[in-house]
């Protein structure tokens, strides 16, 4: 009979050492993870690399007006969804008023439209020599600029409200599930405490979904951080149009990459704010009864109000550019079709499915890693390397290019140097760093749906099967496929859909001469040329509606009892 | 729901090997926290053994070792004949190669097949005797209509129903259940023990069980190990765990009981509810002396050689029985004891009763000496 004092020692001994040094799974687990950020850890070594000149000259020149012009930007914008996406959350779930069903769904459509898109739409009818302007002209008889006022839409205010109405929706989805989780007990005690309904959603319901709200707010900034095409479009000189500038135009790498590490701040600062809002959100759960929801009937000018205020921004943020999108693409088809159109949409296709492949591969192997493998390192190398979906694509960029330049150099040196032979630059340059860039981004997208697949497949049915005789490959087979497979299968498609969409990352890393349907639209649109690209714009936004349909239907399912439909 | 008849085919083929689950002096540590130490514990053929003892004292570590789930790291665990796993450094055979039949607190039905597919999943596509077999038993356990349901719209007996004939279906060597009844609602879960009490008699397989629930183990078990603390406390049959625990934490396993110190003194033990016998207690001693409420025999009218006066607290019918409070004062301040009278015994609130002791229903734990 062993020791006592063994039995209890040997066990632990082995745990203790196992928590520090990751098993096989733990190692494969942290490499993969560890590739992936290796843009991240890039950008970050930048930063912390001293380079005071650079800095200087940064400080005197264009630092502060970034800085202002970026805090302007994000702060308006999460104004602006905040305004519009608690707004139409709380009409549609708490109140009763025509056409209540369909905003229900169709407030989730202005997601598919990417910012840039948006801009040119509206740029293209609201400029001088924009549709409306001319139209107004006409009416009123005016004959040039001085004869009347109107706003510029090339500014600081237009690229706020273009990204407002795009971005919405994160708010929207987020507070109306929030609103749905209340208890309508809650609602009821304060009503019967004296409260009126009005004020019941500000000392209540407001406060319970904050943290939802405060989530919704901080994607739809980091979004807003990332976009390059308004900004730049519009001349509103923020860091991700420095960035940009910086690096293509003055031809300064590093001073890009210190740029991009001042970026960074700001995407730390709202990734705190996400993450703290989210911990928030577990304590805000009142109570799980769900009944039906109370429904407050608006009558008269309050429904037309209502009404109104959830068509604007369907309208603005979806149907005006859809139908402008339309028309010009049927206007020319032909001209677009001569501009390359099916090879330019096949490079999309194939770029982004290539990414989706890679992205739910990776995702897969880090989920698996994570539940099989041990130890607080793997663990927390796979949350770093997932932070990529904050960061904007320019900073990425970078953080591609830099160590990719590196290799590239190294190799060259050493095949000249052995084999008398230069190898050029074998990645950067190439689809390969475009792929590296997605895969840093979008990772996130697809290993968290796929580890929340996995979490559905509970320990217990892995040891039912190991005891019914299935070998571990065969538990893989007959167990996990079958209830992954709609996981991996949404995994895909959520990468495939937002790389077709992607912008930064493509124009900053694509091969000289190679265009997708985000570089043409921006390029055509940039030469005035908008509406010879629009069949190509339209397609993006086809592709960005798969997901918004999908996601639009699970809306509606969302809560029993509460689809659409009114409630007694 | 009647209890259900299994077929004959029930029976496994292999019944006659006879096998028998023995672990012996397992432990087994996670980190640095150690759930179960020096643990042995013996199920012969066709025996059902309960362990029993609160959540966290180490009981379905021990199924899962059992089952190959974990790997054991101290002791040895043989199935029949054969090593399955030895802690000294031997091999671990690998869960799908124990033949042992494992069913699961939370059922873990596999949501993406049916209620048959989920039955037949450890057969191997030719055995057609069993599938038949599968198909037969579910007809006679009522679950014959819901063969191709999936597990998410049966209700919960049901599905624990289809969870024991999982794992019963490849007519595994031992079978071990972890809670089997825990996911149920309480008015269901005296009839689908019954039931799941003659399924697994008539099975004849070797059975360890674990559940935290004291009239459960009672109801089901040949043999009681009590754990706590990872450690094998107590192991008897049902009626020396309840009548004879070896220590406090067994006795109130079973529920709240009167606990009263005692001195010996000339001989006998003197406590507030009078004299005991001392069985042996040596004089000055001190003890605890535990007294179960069944265990409270009480009278009225209240006179002197009927026993110790209590006043009535409280009295409450619960149908059966009735349970009352009494205190040992002439209020409520007093100490106070519970007490269960069989039927119907609604004294007046505030008034006396009598309270008699039998001797052999006391538990008596001597203190250890000051």
């Amino acid at each position: 009979m062993p020791h006592p004092a063994a039995v209890a020692d040997r066990p632990a001994t082995r745990y203790q050492l196992a928590r520090l040094i990751p098993d096989r799974w733990g190692i494969i687990t942290l490499a993969v993870a560890l590739f992936v950020a290796t843009p991240l850890i890039a950008v970050a070594t930048i930063a912390m690399t001293p380079a005071p000149d650079i800095w200087r000259h940064l400080y005197n020149t264009v630092l502060f007006g970034y800085v202002e012009r970026t805090v302007m930007l994000i702060g308006g914008i999460g104004l602006g969804t905040f305004i519009i996406g608690t707004g139409t959350a709380w009409l549609v779930t708490m109140c009763r008023f025509p056409g209540r069903g369909l905003f229900n769904w169709a407030l989730v459509l202005p997601l598919a439209v990417p910012t840039y898109i948006l801009a040119f739409v509206f740029t293209d009818q609201l400029e001088y020599a924009g549709a409306v302007q001319g139209t107004l002209r006409e009416i009123f008889g005016w004959r040039n600029r001085q004869d009347y006022w109107f706003p510029e839409i090339r500014s600081m205010g237009g690229a706020i409200t273009v990204m407002t109405l795009v971005l919405y929706p994160y708010v929207y989805l987020l507070a109306r599930a929030a609103f749905l989780e209340q208890s309508v007990c809650v609602l009821e005690v304060s009503r019967t405490l004296g409260k009126s309904a009005w004020q019941s959603f500000w000392n209540v319901a407001l406060p319970l979904a904050r943290p939802a709200i405060v989530v919704g707010m901080t994607l739809a900034m980091m979004e807003a951080l990332n976009d390059f095409g308004t900004v730049d479009f519009f001349g509103v000189k923020t860091f991700t149009a420095g960035i940009y500038d910086v690096w293509l135009n003055m031809d300064n790498i590093s001073g890009a990459a210190q740029l991009a590490s001042v970026l960074m701040i700001f995407v730390v600062v709202l990734v705190v704010l996400e993450r703290m809002a989210r911990r928030g959100q577990r304590y805000h759960h009142t109570s799980s009864k769900i009944q039906a929801l109370p429904s407050y009937r608006l009558r008269g000018i309050k429904a037309m109000l209502a009404a109104v205020f959830c068509a604007l921004p369907i309208l603005f943020g979806f149907v005006l550019p859809a139908s402008v999108l339309v028309s010009y693409a049927v206007v020319f088809f032909d001209v677009t079709l001569q501009a390359n159109y099916l090879t330019i949409t096949l490079n999309s296709i194939s770029l982004s499915l290539g990414a989706a492949v890679i992205a739910v591969a990776i995702g897969l192997l880090l989920a698996y890693g994570l539940r099989m493998g041990s130890g607080p390192l793997p663990r927390a190398a796979v949350r770093f390397a997932s932070i990529g979906y904050a960061v904007p694509g320019a900073v990425l960029a970078i953080g591609v290019i830099v160590p990719m330049a590196g290799l590239d150099n190294s190799i060259d040196a050493f095949s000249e140097r052995v084999f008398g032979v230069s190898t050029g630059l074998l990645f950067s340059g190439t689809v390969i760093a475009i792929l590296y860039g997605y895969l840093a981004r979008f990772l996130a997208l697809s290993f968290g749906t796929i580890e929340a697949g996995l979490g559905k497949v509970s320990r217990n049915m892995d040891g039912a099967a190991r005891t019914l005789g299935a070998n571990p490959f065969q538990t893989m087979s007959r167990v996990h496929f079958p209830l992954l497979r709609t996981s991996l299968l949404t995994a895909g498609l959520l990468v495939f859909v937002d790389c077709m969409k992607e912008l930064p990352i493509t124009i900053i890393l694509r091969p000289f001469g190679y265009d997708t349907l985000a570089t043409f639209v921006f390029q055509y649109a940039s030469d005035e040329l908008f509406e010879e690209s629009a069949l190509g714009a339209l397609t993006i936004v086809a592709a960005g509606l798969i997901p918004v349909v999908i996601l639009a239907l699970t809306t509606l399912r969302s809560r029993p009892g509460h689809a659409g439909g009114g409630h007694p | 729901m009647t209890s259900p008849m299994i077929p004959p085919a029930a029976a496994p083929t292999t019944m006659s090997r006879a096998d028998g689950l023995h672990m012996l002096n397992v432990s087994h540590a996670f980190g640095d926290h150690t759930v179960v130490s020096g643990v042995s514990v013996f199920v012969n053929p066709g025996e059902l053994v309960c362990l029993l003892g609160p959540s966290g004292c180490g009981k379905t570590t021990l199924l899962r070792l059992a089952a190959g789930l974990e790997d054991l790291q101290v002791g040895r665990i043989t199935i029949g004949e054969d090593t399955v796993a030895d802690g000294q450094g031997g091999a671990q055979m690998p869960p799908e190669k124990r033949n042992v039949g494992l069913m699961f607190q939370d059922f873990a039905l596999f949501p993406h097949l049916t209620v048959y597919e989920n039955i037949v999943f450890g057969l191997a596509e030719k055995d057609r005797t069993r599938r038949e077999w599968a198909r037969d038993t579910l007809t006679t356990m009522g679950l014959g209509d819901y063969a191709d349901a999936f597990p998410h719209t049966l209700s919960g007996g049901q599905q624990q129903r289809v969870a024991l004939l999982r794992a019963l279906a490849p007519a595994p060597r031992v079978l071990l259940l972890d809670e089997p009844f825990s996911g149920l609602d309480v008015n269901r879960r005296a009839q689908i023990r019954q039931d799941t009490f003659q399924i697994l008699s008539r099975s004849g397989i070797a059975t360890l069980m674990v559940t935290h629930d004291p009239e459960e183990a009672m109801f089901m078990a040949d043999r009681i190990m009590v754990m706590q603390h990872g450690r094998i406390v107590q192991s008897g049959t049902p009626v020396e765990i309840y009548f004879h625990p070896k220590t406090v934490f067994v006795a109130e396993l079973f529920g709240p009981v009167n606990r009263l110190d005692c001195r010996v003194e000339n001989g006998a033990l003197v406590s507030a509810l009078g004299r005991f016998p001392a069985n042996g207690l040596a004089e000055g001693a001190e003890a605890q002396v535990l007294v179960r409420p069944e265990a409270l025999n009480l009278s009225q009218p209240a006179t002197a050689d009927a026993g110790i006066p209590l006043t009535v607290v409280s009295a409450r019918s619960l149908g059966r029985s009735t349970h009352l409070t009494l205190s040992l004062g002439d209020d409520d301040a007093g100490p106070l004891f519970n007490a269960r009278m069989p039927g119907v015994f609604l004294p007046e609130i505030g008034s006396r009763v009598s309270a008699r002791v039998a001797p052999e229903h006391l538990l008596i734990f001597p203190k250890s000496a000051p």
